[in-house]
């Protein structure tokens, strides 16, 4: 222990005092992270079988485009827009998920809780608690290039409508030809928009919109209403990490599930005996 | 930094001694008044054992049963005090009570609310009616803080933390300053000032089984003793029924009192409720004899008298400790606090978080679901430095005591939440005492260099002498003596030979030694607090052995009973001529017969009483 | 009574080292109570900060095995038996000796949030406030103030940005504050710019050290985060705001 510093303290990237397994959670959260950032690439410019029977992928919800030549593509006449564009660059892909995606990946990108999860392990500022973090000349913290995450409740105001265009989509999926049913399909659409609802509503901006920015709860009737959404909120908000991870995992496997079945290498269990 | 032998010198227009509740109140009164304040503290700031109180601050607000009024609280508190209270101290008490904690909220303080949105008030030992402003059961906590945050925000207060002064200047007869020590950097300090005031708290470092912090060694009561002001009522020590026994290593930490206001019951290791057996005569009009009333009073019903668990903390320790006597106590030596069969889960978790927090982190015990062990430890001076009623000085001009470290307020005994109350009152009357003194003065006092140098070299002798006692080891000794001796009951043999071996500890502790530099010297701050403490211990020793009744907090076993006689007397302890500790009877004044009158009068006459 | 082995950090800002005991120790012990038999046996003037052993007072701050926490709330039985306790002093302040630091810095911050600011009482001369308004801000004022949540806070601790944040500490201070249902001070510009709110990166260690388990981040710098927003950031709440003085609105 020769150039021990002061207190037994060593400067530099990832040294620590610290015997436990802290490298485990920053570990499983970029490897988590990245795992879905891939899959969700890889999805999205596939712009194929993204659709099956009333099923839709979140996705590729809701449907701007349709591009009617693709394999599992949705039905043009479910698509807000019509088919795909002529003055669509053919360099890029032709897949209706790039108008979708954007929107909760910058909900999530700008969550509080997915930032404190990045910049532990991907920027690592720090990566652990009481471990030395990625050296910077100096450190700004979300005061300069990082103001942008101010805009989070932005991409909540979408990511609210989202809720309900899921929801949506889970509700026709109740249906297929006009025949009412259910199938395991249904099951995953709603309670993906079920886990997705959790994460928006748990979100701080949310709980600061509804009724965190008050002083005082009791001082009117409105003031009283805000204070019980409040509190349902922060139920919510107390889960948000929870909620965050399982929407993340259950969308993907939502997108996977369909694309699967779409594809024929997997086979839904509904009412209605098959597509 | 410059020379590190060099002495610095602060100069203010007054100098409080001690950062809790009284000493913060103090020193914001003062700055209030214009007055350049310094405030100096052996911790950091806000760490004073004022953080430790749970249950509340008692002032008869009557937020909760609008029968209180301050008379009632009064009579209260001199029938806690078995009347030996200094009556006009408590009359000031009950009277400003209301108004301090009020002033606390203006300044920030958040108590737990009423379901009228005013401050919500709990039952507790000893106090007719609900009757503590509280936060939880961590009031202390936001008591210091609040005063905290408001002093840091006053222009004329410095704070001068981690500062120990050792003794106090004088000009002649009156108070010209302080000496201390930076425990920090080991450098030496002088502060000049106009007034002084103490508020040091109390000593029960010198008991083993303590719910006192290291820097409760009675500073305060040497360093009056020494300047020539007198001690009073010092053989009353507050034992506190509940403090925890088990682990070791927190033997003697608080239970709150406020688990037996919200419902918690004793029980002994045969599963009796044991209180209703030891109910004193003189609470028996007021006190429930059965489970069935006991429980209706929790549950609301006015007309239901209290249950015995809520007697004054004298009666419940003692009780406590017979059950221990006669076989029939918990594994660890005490009795069974039991919450978790009466009040739900949750609720505890509401109204006793610290509690909840402190049994599951130390002992691994959830008190929502098992019963805590408690025995009692000692918690409380009820005496200390004599001042006069009104102005708070003490007999050296100039020289100012409020808080713990002063008497008269709370007599024999004093009842919970009592103490947060008394921090706030006097403090902020020792602030107006100072004022009054310092504008009767004519001329700045002189500080007297050579007395401080004196100090100074007593100081740095522990230090610099060859060899000598670990003064780790002499505290012990001296704790087991104060608990052996001088304990929770007492009598004449094992007081005189305590002293004997008090005397035989004071030498080695002439002798002690502290190795190692100056600079944050554990050791040697331990040796400097001994010798404030030996001098508490003797005192408390003495004036024990004088007092034969039992009264209140002091027990004598050859003494049994409360004595007419005894009750018209407070002890008083000074330094003779030849320099010797000199233990005197002093005959009490008459009373004021409107105060005696309510002290005696029935509660129906009280109650609703608005005058005055 | 076993033996447990500690490695206490000894020495001062010149420099030191980690000295070796072997300490005896029973039942129920914390951590505070093993370096307080090293202090009574083996280091008289070993220099460790304590005041209460409860856990209430925040006094005993440490870092134990290269975590942060309070030595008095710290057991024992939490590590195996064989198992060497390493002892620090906290890292994001200078060095005093051994154990204790210089916090003093903390003390300053205080003095730079705007006091407690009421509004008048009312005519009954009570200030009526309900136990909801005021749950959030009791939750804050549990603070102890032991500091871990500022040694912890790598804005402090690595990043030597002292001058640009306040610390967890005083961000929870200043929400107990901002959201008093009393309070008519507007702490918002401070909180932007002076105590640098924007400093947080929300990475909540400070959350997982604090030992009173206030919700630093969530409860408290976050929601401070969103009403800062509110009044810089949201162009929207800016136009309304703005439209609103045109108008003279109220």
């Amino acid at each position: 222990m020769a150039d021990i510093g002061i207190g037994g303290h060593q400067p530099g990237f990832g040294s620590t005092v610290r015997t436990d397994s802290w490298k485990r959670g920053p570990v499983l959260t970029f490897l988590g992270l990245s795992a879905f950032i891939v899959y969700a690439t890889w999805a999205a410019f596939q712009g194929a079988h993204y659709y099956v029977g009333p099923y839709l992928s979140p996705f590729y919800s809701p449907v701007l485009f349709v591009e009617p030549s693709a394999l599992g593509a949705a039905p043009v006449e479910h698509a807000w827009l019509g088919a795909w564009p002529a003055w669509w660059p053919a360099f890029l892909p032709h897949s209706p998920s790039f108008f979708i995606l954007i929107f909760p990946g910058a909900f999530r990108l700008t969550c509080y809780y997915y930032r404190k999860a990045y910049y532990r392990s991907f920027a690592t500022t720090p990566p652990g608690c009481a471990v030395g973090p990625r050296a910077q000349k100096k450190y700004h913290g979300e005061t300069r290039l990082l103001l942008f995450q101010n805009l989070h409740r932005y991409a909540l105001y979408f990511a609210i409508i989202f809720v309900f265009i899921l929801y949506y989509d889970a509700f026709l999926a109740f249906s297929y030809h006009g025949v009412p049913g259910l199938g395991v399909g249904t099951l995953v659409l709603l309670v993906n928009a079920t886990l997705l609802a959790c994460y928006t509503f748990g979100c701080h901006s949310f709980r600061h919109l509804v009724g965190g920015r008050l002083d005082c709860f009791s001082c009117n009737a409105a003031c009283g209403v805000q204070h019980g959404i409040w509190k349902k909120a922060t139920f919510l908000n107390e889960r948000h990490m929870p909620f965050a991870w399982l929407s993340l995992c259950w969308v993907g496997f939502t997108d996977l599930y369909i694309r699967l079945i779409s594809m024929g290498l997997l086979t839904d269990l509904n009412t209605w005996e098959g597509f | 930094m410059d020379d590190p032998s060099e002495i610095q010198t602060f100069e203010h227009d007054v100098l409080v001694i001690g950062a809790g509740g009284a000493g913060l109140r103090a020193a914001i009164e003062c700055a209030k008044l214009g007055y350049d304040t310094g405030l100096v503290c052996k911790s950091l700031l806000g760490k004073a054992h004022t953080v430790m109180a749970e249950g509340g601050m008692a002032a008869a607000m009557g937020n909760m049963d609008e029968r209180d009024n301050w008379k009632i609280h009064f009579r209260d508190t001199m029938r806690g005090g078995k009347f030996l209270n200094q009556w006009r101290m408590a009359e000031l008490h009950a009277r400003q009570a209301p108004d301090r904690v009020r002033e606390l909220e203006e300044w920030g303080a958040v108590f737990d609310r009423t379901e009228t949105g005013l401050i919500h008030q709990r039952n507790f030992g000893g106090h007719r009616y609900p009757r503590l402003a509280h936060v939880g059961d961590r009031t202390g906590l936001e008591l210091i803080r609040t005063l905290q945050d408001h002093a840091v925000h006053q222009d004329n207060i410095t704070v001068h933390m981690e500062c120990k002064v050792v003794d106090l200047v004088k000009d002649g007869d009156r108070v010209s300053g302080a000496v201390a020590v930076w425990r920090d950097w080991g450098r030496f300090v002088n502060f000049k000032a106009k007034a002084v005031i103490l508020a040091t708290g109390g000593g029960g470092r010198a008991w083993s089984v303590t719910s006192n912090s290291w820097e409760y060694s009675g500073d305060g009561y040497a360093m009056a003793y020494a300047a020539g002001a007198e001690l009073m009522d010092i053989e009353f020590t507050q034992f506190h029924p509940t403090g925890m026994v088990w682990p070791p290593s927190v033997k003697g930490i608080l239970v709150t009192e406020g688990v037996r206001g919200d419902g918690g019951i004793l029980k002994n290791s045969e599963g009796e409720r044991f209180m209703f057996n030891y109910i004193p005569e003189r609470f028996a009009s007021e006190t429930a004899d059965s489970e069935e009333e006991a429980n209706r009073w929790l549950a609301g019903d006015k007309a239901a008298r209290r249950p015995p668990e809520l007697l004054t903390r004298d009666v419940v320790a003692k009780a406590i400790r017979a059950e221990v006597e006669a076989g029939r106590g918990s594994p660890h030596g005490g009795a069974f606090l039991d919450i978790a069969s009466r009040v739900p889960a949750e609720e505890i978790k509401r109204k006793l978080p610290s509690m909840y927090h402190q049994f599951k982190e130390l002992a691994q015990v959830d008190i929502t679901q098992q019963p805590m062990e408690v025995g009692p430890t000692l918690h409380y001076f009820m005496g200390g430095i004599r001042v006069d009623h009104d102005s708070q000085e003490t007999a050296v001009p100039g020289l100012f005591a409020c808080g713990e470290c002063a008497a008269g307020m709370h007599g024999a005994n004093r009842l919970g939440g009592n103490s947060l109350s008394d921090l706030l009152v006097f403090g902020r009357l020792a602030g107006v005492g100072a004022d009054a003194y310092i504008k009767a003065q004519t001329g700045a006092p002189v500080f007297d260099q050579v007395q401080a140098d004196a100090a100074l070299k007593r100081t740095t002798d522990i230090l610099n002498r060859e060899e000598g006692t670990n003064p780790f080891l002499l505290h012990e000794e001296l704790q087991e003596i104060m608990q052996e001796h001088v304990g929770i009951v007492r009598e004449k043999a094992e007081l005189e030979a305590g002293i004997e071996k008090l005397q035989a500890l004071k030498l080695a502790v002439e002798k002690v030694k502290a190795a190692g530099a100056s600079q944050y010297n554990a050791g040697w701050h331990e040796a400097i607090d001994l010798s404030s403490l030996v001098i508490t211990a003797e005192a408390a020793a003495r004036a024990a052995l004088l007092r034969e009744e039992s009264r209140g907090a002091h027990t004598r076993l050859d003494f049994e009973d409360e004595r007419e006689e005894w009750g018209q007397v407070n002890i008083v302890v000074g330094k003779d001529g030849a320099g010797e500790m000199s233990v005197r009877k002093e005959q009490r004044p008459e009373p004021p017969t409107e105060l005696s009158g309510i002290a005696r009068a029935s509660l129906e006459d009280l109650e609703g009483s608005t005058d005055g | 009574m076993a033996e447990r082995h500690f490695k206490v950090w000894r020495g001062d800002a010149g420099g030191g080292q980690f000295e070796e005991y072997e300490v005896e120790v029973e039942d129920g012990m914390v951590v505070l109570d093993a370096l307080h038999r090293i202090q009574a046996h083996q280091a008289n003037d070993l220099a460790i900060r304590w005041n209460c052993k409860a856990g209430k007072c925040g006094s005993c701050s440490m870092e134990i095995n290269g975590k942060p926490k309070l030595a008095c709330m710290n057991r024992l039985s939490d590590y195996p038996e064989d198992f060497t306790i390493v002892v620090q002093p906290i890292k994001a302040f200078p060095l005093i000796k051994d154990l204790v630091t210089d916090v003093a810095w903390n003390y300053e911050q205080n003095k730079r949030i705007e006091p407690f600011t009421p509004r008048p009482r009312g005519a009954d001369g009570e200030h009526r406030m309900m136990q909801d308004d005021i749950e959030r801000v009791q939750e804050f004022r549990k603070c102890i103030e032991c500091f871990l949540c500022q040694d912890v806070c790598h804005v402090l601790r690595d990043q030597d940005r002292k001058d640009a944040f306040a610390g967890p500490r005083f961000m929870i201070r200043a929400a107990s504050l901002d959201m008093h249902p009393l309070d008519t001070a507007d702490r918002i510009p401070a909180l932007k710019e002076e105590l640098g709110v924007g400093m947080c990166n929300i990475t909540k260690c400070c959350t997982e050290v604090c030992p009173e388990h206030i919700k630093i981040t969530d409860n408290g710098i976050i929601p401070l985060k969103e009403r800062v927003v509110s009044r810089y950031y949201d162009p929207l709440m800016i136009l309304l705001r703005k439209l609103k003085g045109l108008f003279g609105g109220t």
